[in-house]
């Protein structure tokens, strides 16, 4: 793939949910292009709809209105069948609270999207070791998440948001539950990972997250301030 | 889509952590399996026994004769007691239909005892019939020797015992030669009929067969009782040829309106009967029966899978965020569906395996204790199974459906 070439391509993104009888919106007319590559930090106060926006950006949501281009395609329209298989292929998601499955090892969890795209057993199994080598975790393949520290779980499931190759990596206030120190170590690894070509999107409301990102975006109530 | 396989050990995995639970929610199941099992195995050992009971009266006869074995509704007795009495002479002219091979006169009448010395039979049945008897009734002479038709046409005082009157009158010696007395008349034992066995409890073999020729004299008919008028006469019993069976009521109906000479608006003034309207008849009795027992269990089925579902509700509800993960991970609505659907059937299926091998064992159980006979079938064995696997698909696609349309977001944000 060419270097800077728009793999996300939002226009005039809006969202409105109800929260009871209250409309709330949450974006209203957003732009946005994410290139390849890109390391792009989106910040704001709570409320001002930036999870909305990566929510959105990754096909987790869906836009009330607006246009959502991925690679050229319009995929506002997608059924759900269709986005999930966005989600599976051409995106990576790393949540705040690491969101692992608790039944599950390390290796299991990070394998886990390589189910869902197919991939047999020992494929999927050599595939999360490779990732888990990687992140660092070798020694933790076999450890359920309760057997592990936060920063060891975020590892996991960066390792798991990389197992399927993503074009870009979501990442929803990754350092938000984890000390200074290991949050550091996290964003030394996101660092690491958009030097080796790949692209990742956070949301934080820390600056000294933020100050990682090529890129920042800041929304405040549902529209972005500065570009 | 991932393996069938890979699915069911990831619903072990979930039972495992809910050992209890699991148990308590396929307990229905189980009982309803077990009772669905062991409840067809007696059924069926109670029906094969009945079969090979009624079989035993002769499988493949048909029998001529003024009454019928099945009446539907009120029989009016004075109304069969009046149609002609069936003779030898019928027997004879059935014998000569191209479809029958052989037809022979079948007369008995039961005593209330026979003695010999000091030994003594109660209720036996003095039959009468010709030499063609044993081939006809697949009944042979174990020792001595069978009829001749010479001993049929001369009336010759001659007898032969089934082996449970030899048996009672003759504990420790041969009977033949020996001399029997039979409603003060005299005969000569030639023969031993081999065992039968029993029919309802009754001993089949508790008769001495005489020529029919010899019975008329032993026991003149009477136009006495409305009750032997109608149950006192003879019988027919008609051997067809095998190729022929369906002809044989037919032809034999036909002649016998021409020999009593019926027109066409009358009624047929005989009846023919086989060993098949017994086993409707026992059909048609325990159908019904049948029908209850088994619809009881299949209740406890639908409890049983009422419990499946109230459980993986709970278990959608309590795995909501964990679905919310698979979703953002790329898991499809339909991933998401045959996962709990697959955990469902798992379950059911569990129950419907542990039912069999419970309900099995209660059979054999009770053939062991009771009289009762269980026969458990293949078909039984995947009855079970197709009933759990389906309890476990009906009630789980509602559960199932409901993790599957949640919304990715709302699912993760849920604690």
């Amino acid at each position: 793939m060419k270097k800077h070439t728009v793999i996300c391509r939002a226009i005039n993104i809006c969202k409105t949910y109800w929260r009871g009888k209250v409309a709330v919106e949450a974006l209203r007319g957003v732009n946005i292009d994410i290139k390849n590559n890109d390391y792009t930090s989106i910040m704001g106060p709570s409320g001002s709809g930036k999870s909305t926006l990566v929510h959105i950006l990754s096909c987790l949501d869906t836009p009330t209105s607006g246009e959502y281009y991925l690679e050229d395609k319009l995929i506002s329209t997608y059924t759900d069948l269709e986005l999930a298989k966005i989600r599976n292929e051409f995106f990576g998601f790393v949540f705040q609270s690491f969101s692992l499955l608790p039944r599950l090892t390390a290796l299991d969890n990070v394998a886990l999207p390589l189910m869902y795209s197919g991939v047999n057993k020992q494929a999927r199994v050599n595939r999360a070791k490779d990732i888990l080598a990687k992140t660092g975790l070798s020694d933790r393949m076999h450890h359920r998440p309760n057997e592990m520290s936060g920063g060891e779980c975020q590892r996991v499931a960066i390792a798991r948001a990389l197992i399927n190759n993503p074009k870009v990596i979501f990442a929803d206030e990754p350092t938000g539950n984890l000390d200074s120190r290991t949050g550091t170590e996290i964003m030394e690894l996101f660092d690491q990972l958009v030097e080796e070509g790949n692209t990742v999107v956070m949301v934080t409301h820390d600056s000294n997250v933020a100050a990682h990102a090529r890129k920042i975006v800041k929304l405040k109530d549902g529209l972005i301030e500065h570009d | 889509m991932t393996s069938v396989f890979g699915k069911i050990t990831e619903s072990f995995q979930t039972f495992k952590t809910h050992r209890l639970r699991s148990f308590l929610t396929i307990l229905g199941i189980i009982i309803g399996v077990t009772t669905v099992i062991a409840i067809l195995s007696l059924i069926e050992g109670l029906n094969r026994a009945v079969s090979e009971q009624v079989q035993s009266i002769g499988s493949d006869l048909i029998f001529l004769q003024k009454f019928t074995w099945i009446s539907t509704g009120q029989q009016d007795l004075d109304k069969l007691a009046d149609r002609p009495d069936l003779t030898p002479d019928d027997a004879e002219a059935i014998s000569k239909l191209p479809s029958v091979e052989i037809a022979i006169p079948d007369i008995d009448r039961r005593l209330s005892k026979l003695k010999y010395r000091d030994k003594e039979v109660s209720n036996p049945t003095i039959a009468g019939s010709d030499e063609n008897y044993s081939y006809v009734n697949n009944h042979f002479v174990e020792s001595g020797r069978d009829f001749t038709e010479d001993d049929i046409l001369h009336r010759r005082s001659v007898g032969i015992l089934g082996s449970y009157v030899a048996s009672q009158l003759f504990p420790e010696e041969s009977p033949i030669g020996k001399d029997l007395h039979i409603n003060g008349h005299r005969i000569k034992i030639i023969g031993v009929f081999k065992e039968k066995g029993t029919f309802i409890g009754q001993s089949l073999d508790n008769f001495v067969l005489i020529p029919y020729t010899l019975h008329e004299k032993f026991f003149p008919r009477e136009r006495g009782s409305i009750f032997s008028r109608v149950y006192g006469g003879y019988s027919i019993d008609i051997k067809p040829k095998l190729d022929k069976i369906d002809e044989v009521v037919d032809e034999v109906r036909e002649l016998m309106r021409r020999r009593h000479g019926l027109g066409f608006d009358k009624e047929d003034d005989f009846e023919l009967n086989t060993q098949q309207m017994l086993m409707d008849l026992y059909k048609n009795i325990t159908r019904i029966g049948f029908a209850a027992i088994i619809a009881i269990a299949a209740i406890s089925l639908v409890v049983g899978g009422i419990g499946i579902m109230n459980i993986m509700l709970v278990s959608v509800a309590e795995r909501t965020r964990e679905i919310g993960i698979r979703k953002a991970v790329g898991a499809s609505n339909q991933n998401i569906l045959l996962q709990f659907l697959t955990e469902s059937i798992v379950l059911a299926l569990i129950g419907g395996i542990i039912g069999i091998i419970l309900g099995v064992l209660l059979a054999k159980l009770i053939s062991a204790v009771s009289p009762l006979k269980a026969a458990v079938s293949f078909w039984m064995v995947m009855l079970g199974f197709g009933f759990s696997a389906a309890v476990g698909i009906f009630f789980g696609i509602y559960p199932a459906r409901r993790a599957a349309s949640l919304n990715p977001i709302e699912a993760l944000r849920y604690e």
